[in-house]
């Protein structure tokens, strides 16, 4: 059984994803009516790996469920939680369970999350756990053992257009391409112009990109983001934009700056599709899809 | 090249030597002297402190380099003193601690604790420069440690983290790759952040680390 998300990524249509985190807790129905929700309307649905170092119900919980609900997953692997048997190990039961779809991530540092004290791993890094991707997929593991029995991913990874200053990320854009990467999702990008620039820059390479689309709620997020997360920037007639919303209208504000955006994108041919975060309002997913126009 | 130590919080000293009614103090001239942890004025202050808990000072000595072999002449030295004590109060890194511990059959107990080997840059700010990885990358990053000095101890670049040249975790500490990227650039080696590092070998000095020059 192959990868459907690399079949939607090579036709050359425009590839929708989306993502869905995990509870903390038992209680993963809020979780299976997002994936209900969401499965048929996205070429694939990422499911998030402790999210800001956040514990929570894994990642690979996640996919399982959406394996069964009809739905093709992307399994977030982040590097700070495991070491290079546990990592290489997940990876195979993900394969044995219809998981075809990896995005190799480092993660974010122990102490932004909620159990400060935990020791970060760290072992091996988002190229190198691309490349073992690969050499898993070649029937050995990283001590050169022979598998019974080899692993065949798609796997991404991700790349942030707005960092400042951008070189050494473009390095490692290039490290993580040439370890393996066939797509990437980027972190949020809002300034159109700026992300343009960066897919001159990317386009050459033999990967596909998803701009990575995240859903303002409030003036107060935006600003908040442009404040304390790493790499995004809202440009201030965004930020205007949405303060100037009516009250109790900022989401639907939201979501048609989202839509206007991923309709932009698509209509220029910018990239090759997007990523859509709504962090906490995934219901509102399918009407960002239809103000893009894309709603199926 | 200093191991730089912090004191133990009041608290946890009061309570590794409960049922130690009598106590000698051993601080150390070098390392902790230089960090205020462990010197002379330490040791005093110190010395006034269990006092007040009611405790017997049976004597205190500031030894020159207390990680050295001369320790054991030190202890010697003042055999009495600490044969009247129930146990030493050490005021000098883990190295001293261990010293200690191998030369007096009396219990030892640390007063402070060990953060990490460090350079003095500029007056009284010590920072980690080397990790004791086994496995110098240095020619590869301009001289600074990514093992070290990045903390997720990256080796294939950045992490998404990394804003404004600063890192993730702190905004006042600056991102390793970020400067790394700027000295390779300005040496006119850039291509050398390009090379793929793969996975660390952990096994190059197994713990317990030891060697032995014949």
């Amino acid at each position: 059984m192959p990868s459907r998300f690399r079949d939607a990524l090579q036709s050359g249509r425009f590839v929708i994803t989306s993502e869905i985190g995990p509870p903390k807790g038992t209680n993963i129905e809020k979780m299976l009516h997002h994936i209900d929700l969401l499965k048929d309307k996205v070429d694939a649905l990422n499911v998030t790996d402790h999210q800001s170092s956040v514990m929570r119900f894994p990642s690979i919980g996640g996919c399982l469920s959406v394996v069964e609900r009809g739905g093709e997953p992307i399994l977030q692997v982040t590097c700070r939680d495991r070491n290079r048997l546990a990592l290489q190990a997940e990876l195979l039961f993900a394969h044995t369970r219809g998981v075809r779809n990896v995005l190799c991530l480092t993660g974010d540092a122990v102490v932004v999350g909620d159990h400060k004290e935990a020791k970060g791993v760290f072992d091996l890094d988002s190229a190198q756990l691309l490349k073992t991707i690969r050499q898993l997929e070649s029937g050995t593991d990283l001590g050169g053992n022979d598998l019974d029995g080899a692993v065949e991913f798609c796997a991404g990874a991700i790349v942030t257009p707005e960092a400042h200053p951008i070189e050494p990320q473009l390095i490692k854009f290039e490290k993580k391409v040439e370890a393996g990467a066939e797509f990437f999702q980027t972190q949020a990008i809002y300034d159109l112009e700026n992300f343009a620039r960066f897919m001159e820059y990317a386009r050459p390479f033999p990967v596909k990109i998803l701009a990575g689309i995240i859903l303002l709620v409030s003036a107060r997020m935006a600003k908040y983001m442009n404040d304390n997360v790493p790499g995004v920037f809202v440009p201030q007639d965004l930020v205007d934009e949405m303060a100037a919303a009516p009250k109790g209208e900022a989401l639907n504000k939201g979501i048609e700056i989202a839509g206007r955006m991923i309709a932009t994108l698509k209509d220029e041919s910018l990239c090759h599709g997007v990523h859509v975060m709504a962090i906490g309002k995934e219901e509102v997913v399918p009407d960002i899809l239809k103000a893009a126009g894309l709603a199926g | 090249m200093k191991s730089i130590t912090r004191q133990k919080l009041p608290e946890e000293i009061e309570q590794q030597l409960q049922g130690f009614d009598r106590v000698y103090i051993a601080g150390c001239g070098t390392c902790a002297t230089m960090t205020r942890t462990g010197g002379r004025e330490e040791v005093l202050a110190m010395r006034e402190r269990l006092q007040q808990l009611g405790k017997l000072v049976t004597g205190w000595i500031v030894i020159p380099t207390a990680c050295d072999d001369m320790t054991q002449a030190a202890m010697e030295e003042n055999n009495g003193a600490i044969r009247n004590a129930g146990c030493i109060l050490v005021m000098s890194c883990a190295l001293g601690v261990h010293r200690m511990s191998t030369c007096l059959a009396r219990p030892v107990i640390p007063a402070l604790d060990t953060l990490f080997i460090g350079i003095e840059d500029g007056s009284g700010c010590f920072q980690e420069a080397c990790a004791q990885c086994g496995q110098c990358v240095l020619g590869e990053t301009a001289g600074i440690c990514p093992v070290t000095a990045c903390h997720k101890g990256l080796l294939n670049g950045p992490c998404g983290g990394t804003n404004q040249g600063k890192c993730e975790v702190d905004s006042e500490k600056d991102c390793a790759w970020t400067i790394i990227h700027q000295r390779l650039t300005d040496q006119g080696r850039v291509d050398v952040m390009r090379r793929y590092h793969s996975a660390r070998n952990y096994n190059i000095a197994p713990r317990p680390r030891m060697t032995r020059i014949v």
